[in-house]
C-alpha cells in the first residue's frame, strides 16, 4: 500500500468518516470534523503507523490530508 | 485465586486505548475484576459521539466491562448520577481509579508565571479538586478494604521545565491523596497514587512531551522508559488486596528516576561530549 493509501486508510477509521469523501485538499477540521482530541489521536496514529516522529509546531501546520502525506513522505526519505 | 476475583470498581478517566487508566484496567480484568467505565461527555450536537465511542470500541464485548456512562467531572449532578449507576451494577466497589486531568494549552504552554486565573481555577478544578468530588461521591459504596488510586507526575514535587502549572495541580492533587487517606483511613478505605514516568497517551501527545523519554531513558536507573504494561501492573497493585497496609503513598514507576541527584550517566556521554568538542 502506498503512504496515500495507508493515510486514507487511517483517517477514515479514525475521524469515522468514508475513505470516498477524503481528497488531498481534504482540511481535518473543516472538511472532515476533527476536533482537538481527534487531530492529537491521529498524530499519534500515524507516528505510529510509519514510525516517525512528528514534532509539535510540525503538527500544527498540518492542516490537510495531503500536507500530512508530504510531511511523512519527507519524514521516511530523510 | 486472580487477584481481582470478585472485585468491581470503577475506573474514570480512559480517554483511548493509549490511556493510563486503560493500562490498568486491562490488567484488572485480565485478573477477573469487574470494572464500569466512564468517558469523556460528548458534545450534544455530536452525532457520532466520538468521546463515547473512543472508551467504547476498547470495551465492546468484554463481558468484564459492565457500563460506559459519560462524566464531567466538574459537575456534582453527573459525578452523583454515575455513582448511582455503580450502586445498581454493583452494589458496593472495591477499587476506584481516577486519571484525570485538563489545563488549557494556552495555560500549559506559557511559564507558571504567566498562567491566567481562569486558566488556573480551570485545571485545578479538573485536575485536582475532581480527586476531592469523586472519592467523597463515592464513600456511601466504597466497600471496606477498598482502594482508591489517582495518577500523578513527578512535575508536582519538583521543577519539571515544560510541564509548569499542571505541577501546580500535580502538588495538590499529591496533597489531597495524603489528605484523603488520613479521612478514609478509619473506613477501612486507602489512597494512594501512582507518578508514572513519560508514556505515549492522549494527553503527553498533546502537550508534546517528546524530549522527556529521551532524558528519562538517559537518566534513570534503570536506563529506559516505563511501559503501560509496568504503570497497568502497579495500579493493580495498588487497587488490589496485595497492597493493604499500603496508603498515603506515592508509587513512583519511573526507573527510578525521580531518585537520582545528578544526571548520571546522561552526564558521562555529556563529559565525552565535551572532550571531543576540545
Amino acid at each position: 500500500m502506498s503512504v496515500q493509501e495507508r493515510v486514507f486508510e487511517i483517517v477514515a477509521s479514525q475521524l469515522g468518516v468514508d475513505q470516498d469523501k477524503i481528497t488531498m485538499e481534504s482540511s481535518f477540521v473543516n472538511d472532515l470534523g476533527a476536533d482537538s482530541l481527534d487531530t492529537v489521536e491521529l498524530v499519534m496514529e500515524l507516528e505510529e503507523e510509519f514510525d516517525i516522529d512528528i514534532p509539535e509546531d510540525a503538527a500544527d501546520k498540518i492542516e490537510t490530508v495531503g500536507q500530512a502525506i508530504k510531511f511523512i513522505e519527507e519524514a521516511k526519505n530523510s | 485465586m486472580q487477584l481481582f476475583e470478585g472485585k468491581k470498581g470503577l475506573i474514570v478517566g480512559v480517554a483511548n486505548n493509549h490511556s493510563i487508566a486503560w493500562a490498568i484496567a486491562e490488567q484488572i480484568m485480565a485478573g477477573g475484576g469487574e470494572c464500569g467505565f466512564t468517558h469523556l461527555p460528548d458534545k450534544p450536537d455530536d452525532e457520532r459521539k466520538k468521546n463515547r465511542h473512543r472508551v467504547g470500541k476498547l470495551i465492546d464485548g468484554n463481558p468484564s466491562a459492565k457500563f460506559l456512562v459519560p462524566l464531567d467531572v466538574q459537575s456534582n449532578e453527573n459525578i452523583a448520577e454515575v455513582m448511582e449507576t455503580a450502586k445498581q451494577e454493583f452494589g458496593e466497589i472495591d477499587f476506584l481509579l481516577h486519571s484525570v486531568a485538563y489545563a488549557s494549552l494556552e495555560d500549559l504552554r506559557v511559564p507558571t508565571v504567566e498562567c491566567s486565573r481562569d486558566g488556573f481555577k480551570l485545571a485545578m478544578d479538573i485536575s485536582a479538586y475532581s480527586m476531592i468530588a469523586v472519592t467523597n461521591a463515592a464513600r456511601p459504596i466504597l466497600s471496606k478494604n477498598s482502594s482508591v488510586c489517582a495518577m500523578t507526575y513527578y512535575g508536582g514535587e519538583r521543577i519539571v521545565p515544560g510541564y509548569n502549572m499542571m505541577g501546580v495541580c500535580k502538588a495538590a492533587l499529591d496533597s489531597i491523596v495524603k489528605y484523603l487517606a488520613f479521612d478514609l483511613g478509619p473506613d477501612g478505605v486507602r489512597v494512594n497514587a501512582i507518578s508514572a514516568g513519560p508514556l505515549k497517551t492522549l494527553a503527553s501527545s498533546a502537550v508534546g512531551a517528546k524530549g522527556m523519554t529521551d532524558l528519562y531513558a538517559a537518566v534513570s536507573p534503570l536506563g529506559d522508559n516505563i511501559t503501560h504494561e509496568q504503570v497497568g501492573k502497579a495500579g493493580a497493585y495498588l487497587l488490589s488486596d496485595m497492597s493493604q497496609g499500603v496508603t498515603a503513598e506515592i508509587l513512583h514507576v519511573d526507573g527510578g528516576y525521580n531518585q537520582m541527584g545528578s544526571p548520571g550517566r546522561l552526564l558521562d556521554s555529556y563529559a565525552e561530549l565535551i572532550a571531543k568538542s576540545k
